[in-house]
């Protein structure tokens, strides 16, 4: 028997209230992959994220995790099975400083490579900083927190919602080499951005996303910059 | 001059009691943004169960403790399970609403069950023992005893709140509950136990209340109304303003009763007002923790 996918999401729609966010979205990610997820502001990435990451419900088997469907699980047992979201806008805990932050993402303790101490190897910076208020530190630096916070659950796949948002290239530059440490030890990773360079360039696939449906799929070197601009702008 | 010491004295040891009433509401509502109407209902329910426990098992009121906690913990888990995490949302209206509700049926349930005579627990000696400090100054030791827990249940809670996995959970939850939940939080698990652990202090202070003073079934929002002037004016985000708090509202209501019996409420009151008015964040709000 072939080994099914590590995530398998099939035919996924997303309603707030009347409004539907994603029409019959499909996507298929191996271990140890990584997705990139591009596309406009409003196009439905992060409800996709959220969705996968149990945030927001959906059919039962509309997702299929390492063969198993968790369409309809809540976000608190989601996370035991190895999926970790890195949110939008980073969402720390103000009240928690940053290694309390970093220790709430590994509480489940799915065992794994991830500890504290891997944590603050990856990123030293936070080691220096462990007892400061989250709230203190740079746009940047929060960033690897949230980061951390992520890892320390141990996922099999790890969900990134637009982590350059907000930061200076160069910072962006880091952060995404750091990503391709973390994925190259074997984490699979869906990555959601608008600006699509680093996404292109660490993904081994590509989704765009327009109004809620996938407009453009393909193998990263295999899409075009043509093909992207098209589907992105729906032209 | 030892009248004056005396009577801030005993206010001090009653703001203990103020102070207990106030942690379990600024618990709940720092944890839940929630504010529980029938927090004095509940001080009050924890006194007659105090009294039923003592009746048939026959042991002093402060050994009743034993029994009363981990039953009003229980309690408040329930509560939240069953009730009050359905009331929970966006709007903070449809929980105001509930525990207000929860108020009338408490004190119309406890008036059905144990009429409205008032009660007394009996602490067989240990309510008329005092030490005396100095000529004119005596200290009773159940006051004592009460100020003690109370500084204990702050620290404690203090201490959980900061230093352990649950204090941390809590926090979480209460700046981010969409987020904690990607931390694997259940919220109405962890809501639970924080109304459990607010109703455990309930239970403390339902005790000393009811050894202290008479209770009847619609003594409830008068502790109510104590416990959210010491919230107040000690500072709505800080567990040791809640004991600050209390211990103003303590010496305030006890210096007003020196002047005239009739102005110890009241002198709480416009001190209530005088830290709304002048220091709206409370004595001790602001700062963090
Ligand atoms: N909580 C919400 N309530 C109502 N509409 C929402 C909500 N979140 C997102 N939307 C709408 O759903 C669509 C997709 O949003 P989103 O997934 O956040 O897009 P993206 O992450 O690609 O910018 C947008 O039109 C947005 O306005
Ligand atoms: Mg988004």
């Amino acid at each position: 028997m072939p080994e099914p996918p590590l995530l398998g999401v099939a035919a996924l729609d997303a309603h707030y209230g009347d409004f539907q966010a994603l029409f019959g979205v499909s996507l298929t990610l191996s271990r140890g992959e990584v997705a990139a997820v591009i596309g406009a502001n409003g196009a439905g990435k992060s409800t996709l994220l959220n969705a996968i990451a149990g945030l927001i419900r959906s059919r039962h088997d509309a997702i299929l995790f390492e063969g198993e469907p968790i369409g309809d699980l809540p976000a608190n047992r989601i996370v035991g099975r190895g999926i970790a979201l890195v949110p939008e806008g980073r969402r720390l805990f103000p009240s928690l400083n940053v290694e309390e932050n970093l220790l709430i993402g590994g509480q489940i303790g799915r065992p794994g490579r991830w500890n504290l101490g891997r944590i603050y190897e990856l990123f030293p910076v936070l080691a220096e900083r462990r007892r400061q208020a989250s709230t203190s530190l740079s746009g940047g630096q929060q960033q690897m927190v949230a980061i951390g916070r992520a890892l320390m659950s141990n996922p099999a796949l790890l969900l990134c919602d637009e982590i350059s948002l907000g930061l200076a290239p160069i910072i962006v530059r880091d952060i995404y080499a750091t990503l391709r440490q973390i994925v190259g030890a074997g984490t699979a990773a869906v990555v959601v951005e608008q600006d699509i360079g680093q996404a292109l360039a660490i993904a081994d696939r590509v989704y765009c996303l327009q109004e809620g449906r996938v407009a453009l799929e393909g193998r990263a070197g295999e899409v075009t910059r043509a093909d992207i601009s098209a589907a992105y702008f729906g032209v | 001059m030892t009248a004056w010491l005396n009577t801030i004295a005993q206010g001090v040891l009653v703001g203990g009691l103020y102070a207990m009433f106030a942690a379990g509401l600024s618990l709940i509502f720092g944890v839940m943004k929630l504010v529980n109407i029938a927090h004095g209902d509940l001080i009050v329910l924890a006194a007659y169960v105090a009294l039923m426990v003592t009746d048939a098992l026959g042991l002093n009121p402060i050994l009743s403790l034993i029994v009363v906690v981990p039953v009003m913990a229980t309690v408040g888990y329930l509560l939240q399970r069953g009730l009050l995490n359905r009331a929970l949302g966006e709007d903070i209206l449809p929980p105001l609403l509930v525990t207000f509700g929860l108020s009338v049926i408490l004190q119309n349930g406890l008036l059905q069950l144990f009429s409205a005579d008032s009660r007394r627990l009996q602490a067989g000696g240990l309510d008329v023992a005092s030490v005396k400090l100095a000529e004119g100054l005596s200290l009773g030791v159940l006051p004592l005893l009460q100020f003690a827990l109370a500084v204990l249940v702050i620290a404690g809670l203090h201490w959980l709140f900061y230093h352990t996995r649950l204090g941390r959970a809590f926090r979480a939850v209460s700046d981010d509950p969409r987020v904690a939940q990607l931390m694997g939080l259940d919220n109405r698990h962890v809501f639970g136990l924080a109304m459990a652990l607010s109703l455990a202090i309930v239970a403390v202070a339902g005790v000393f209340l009811a050894v202290r003073t008479n209770f009847d079934p619609a003594t409830g929002p008068a502790r109510l109304i104590f416990g959210f002037e010491a919230v107040i004016i000690g500072g709505l985000s800080s567990l040791w303003g809640t004991l600050v708090g209390g211990i103003l509202l303590g010496v305030v209501q006890a210096i007003g009763a020196e002047i005239d019996p009739g102005w110890q409420v009241l002198a709480g009151h416009v001190a209530f007002l005088a830290v709304l008015a002048i220091r709206p964040q409370g004595l001790l709000g602001g700062a963090r923790r």
